[in-house]
């Protein structure tokens, strides 16, 4: 193999100590994307490896929670669903929560997870919460399938905003993946992170609409309670998917904003924390 | 062909003590957010190397390691000082390597030889001095990094070569020669957990070894697998280096080095105490070697052995410890020390010649067991070896169960004691002159015989 003088000008690697935030460097994370696919492969695989029911538990979880919902907040706390049937209320609701949920703690581990990685091997650091948060869309897609055979059950059409959806399993995702960034880069130096995840989605969990309809939060605190971007995911998935009468307004761009500063901070605390991770993991 | 591709500048890597191995959880950062401005206090009236400690929080640890006080940076002294918080993995190296030299990187334990590798592959930052590197680099720091377990032989194949920065339609191209280079053909759809460790090695490094980068970094991942395929191994490795790559390669195996490279570092308490041509470094670090100059077996253990039992000490038993005489049998006392209760251990013993190469190893038949915090103290007597007159060294292991390589090694030591034979046999008196080329042991009982047809 003989290098080329263009390349061998083109490609001079520096390496110095760096201080302070560094950018973002797209470039490097698009130059690494082949690894970014063939690690979200490696989770997609692995995840229901030697286990009975396999790609099942993508259904289970949902539908289970939905049934206990269905029982518990529907039918006995009357809790209510906006006048849709409780269980495709829930559910609909359940499915970008359960993206989010386990988007947000997979990512969290993610770093601490790839320890060895992270130890023997350079590449984007950021490859590794990305690969965790879009191994999740995989469930997603399976649980939709019930989620379609519900509606057709309870003959709800989707609306003609259907394709909205998108967007808004987009920012559950974006939403995960800010949160996710922060977490896991504390978690390198701190390992209490590992017990907070669970915690925090457990009480994000209970300030989200995934039981009870947004609409009973009294309006002097509307603005608070959209301030948690999955608010805004929920209803906007409820809106697109069931038809909900009132659209995503002024409170989903609070949403957006929110999600958008998480997510800038995150990236950079991430980028700031990422050199110190092999000496610190 | 001239053109240098790797240039290091001052290199320069700080740690904290125990740093790699440590984690903070949030309860310490608060205790030591109580007690950090008693300990600014006690240090400002008494300005030791304790000043740059800082309070283990992420930004503050690293600010100070990025900008380590102008007194320590300086004084040479610092390196190994055991009041320190701080140690110099690294510290003023500066190389060059020109397109198509393979050089070796040397040196004992801890003398920085991984870090190096470490900040040349981008893995962590220097502190201090910067690096150029011109041309791809790829590294190879471990075998089988990122290889899962629950995944078949064809998965991890694709999965390692993207991990070690292969293209996908590169992978595939190289697929077959991978599976034929690793003689896993039957296997390739199951499982690598299934996978015996032989093959698992294997698998791994026939990957590792289709890397195609303009630089490869290698750190010692030679010292795996039988000892057909390590042949194998270091005969693709010179066929790389005949390509003309770049290679930048760290071992303990001085044959390896010397079949290998042109050019070698030595490095030693994380500076380079000698660079040149490998024949030249490799004697000098040998010479040092066998002078005994390795002071705790701390130094000659191999990275990541003696966890739980362990040799505390070994020696050589003879008038005066490092001579003996040719055909005198050779006699060491050991020591073992073992925080668990151990049983079905086993000793081995390798014999290395002043090249750096093995010449012979023995495995005692006899099984012992230890108790937890236990010292066993015993003898070890390797008779009727006729070793020729010259500078040798000595290795050790204990394994635990099976015979041979089914052993699992639980400590290794290489390097210590260092010995001299004589050429003085204890009752033929003189020995005549025995040239080095006829090898490293007196076939003194064997019987070569003419038969006439």
């Amino acid at each position: 193999m003989v290098l080329e003088p263009e390349r061998l000008q083109s490609s001079v690697l520096v390496i110095r100590a760096t201080s302070g935030w560094v950018a973002l460097d797209l470039r490097a994370l698009w130059e690494y994307r082949e690894l970014l696919y063939f690690l979200t492969w490696r989770d997609i695989k692995v995840r229901y490896k030697q286990t009975l029911l396999g790609v099942a538990w993508a259904i289970i979880q949902p539908v289970m929670i939905m049934v206990v919902f269905t029982i518990f907040f529907g039918h006995l706390a009357k809790v209510p669903s906006d006048g849709f049937p409780y269980p495709i209320f829930t559910l609909c609701a359940l499915l970008p929560w359960q993206l989010f949920a386990h988007a947000l703690t997979e990512s969290s581990n993610s770093v601490v997870a790839n320890e060895r990685l992270i130890t023997k091997i350079y590449f984007p650091r950021l490859i590794i919460p990305l690969s965790a948060v879009l191994a999740g869309l995989v469930d997603f897609i399976f649980a939709f399938f019930v989620l379609l055979a519900m509606m057709f059950y309870y003959g709800i059409q989707p609306t003609s905003a259907v394709w909205t959806l998108p967007l808004f399993v987009l920012l559950a995702v974006m939403t995960a993946l800010s949160v996710g960034l922060w977490l896991s880069a504390l978690n390198v130096q701190y390992r209490d992170v590992r017990y907070t995840v669970p915690f925090i989605t457990q009480l994000w969990l209970f300030i989200s609409p995934v039981a009870y309809p947004s609409s009973i939060v009294p309006e002097p605190w509307r603005f608070f309670y959209s301030l948690n971007p999955m608010v805004g995911v929920i209803e906007g998935f409820r809106w697109a998917l069931l038809g909900r009468a009132e659209g995503p307004g002024p409170l989903l761009a609070v949403s957006v904003v929110v999600v958008v500063l998480l997510l800038a901070s995150g990236l950079y605390y991430f980028r700031r924390m990422e050199k110190t991770f092999a000496d610190v993991v | 062909m001239s053109e240098i591709v790797i240039r290091a500048e001052g290199l320069g890597k700080l740690y904290r003590i125990g740093e790699r191995e440590r984690y903070y959880t949030f309860r310490d950062t608060l205790a030591n957010a109580f007690t950090a401005p008693f300990r600014w206090l006690r240090n400002r009236r008494q300005p030791t190397l304790e000043n740059v400690g800082p309070s283990p929080s992420a930004s503050n640890s690293q600010s100070a390691i990025r900008h380590p006080p102008s007194g320590l940076a300086r004084s040479p002294s610092a390196i190994r000082n055991p009041q320190s918080e701080f140690i110099w993995a690294l510290k003023d190296v500066s190389f060059e390597i020109k397109q198509g030299e393979v050089v070796g990187v040397i040196g004992r334990n801890g003398a920085g030889k991984s870090t190096l590798l470490k900040i040349l592959s981008r893995i962590t930052e220097p502190t201090e001095g910067y690096a150029e590197i011109h041309g791809r680099v790829g590294s190879l720091l471990e075998v089988g990094t990122g290889f899962h377990p629950e995944l078949t032989g064809r998965e991890n194949i694709y999965l390692n070569g993207a991990i070690l920065g292969m293209k996908k339609r590169e992978i595939e191209r190289k697929f077959d020669e991978i599976v034929a280079f690793a003689e896993v053909e039957k296997f390739i759809d199951t499982p690598v957990k299934h996978y015996s460790s032989g093959m698992y090695v294997r698998l791994a490094f026939a990957v590792a070894a289709h890397l195609e980068p303009e630089i490869l970094l290698v750190d010692e991942v030679l010292s795996v697998g039988d000892a057909a395929f390590q042949k194998k191994c270091l005969g693709k490795m010179g066929d790389v280096a005949k390509e003309g790559r770049t290679v930048l390669f760290v071992s303990h195996n001085m044959g390896a080095i010397s079949s290998l490279c042109n050019k070698t570092i030595y490095l030693a308490d994380g500076q380079i105490r000698a660079t040149g041509p490998t024949e030249k470094i490799v004697t000098d670090y040998l010479s040092e070697v066998f002078q005994d100059r390795i002071e705790s077996l701390e130094q000659a253990r191999l990275a990541g052995y003696g966890q739980h039992v362990r040799l505390s000490d070994v020696r050589l038993l003879s008038n005066d410890g490092s001579n003996l005489l040719f055909g005198q049998p050779i006699k060491y006392a050991l020591t073992i020390e073992s925080d668990i209760d151990a049983e079905d251990l086993s000793i081995a013993t390798g014999i290395f010649n002043s090249s750096g190469t093995c010449i012979g190893t023995s495995f005692t038949k006899e099984k012992l067991s230890v108790k937890a915090n236990q010292k066993l103290t015993l003898r070890l007597t390797i008779s009727n070896l006729n070793l020729a007159p010259g500078s040798y060294y000595t290795a050790f292991s204990i394994g635990r169960g099976g015979q041979e390589a089914a052993r699992h090694d639980l400590d290794i030591v290489i390097g210590k004691p260092a010995f001299q034979v004589l050429p003085i046999s204890e009752n033929e008196g003189p020995f005549a002159n025995w040239s080095s080329g006829w090898g490293n042991i007196v076939l003194k009982d064997v019987q070569l015989m003419i038969d006439d047809e």
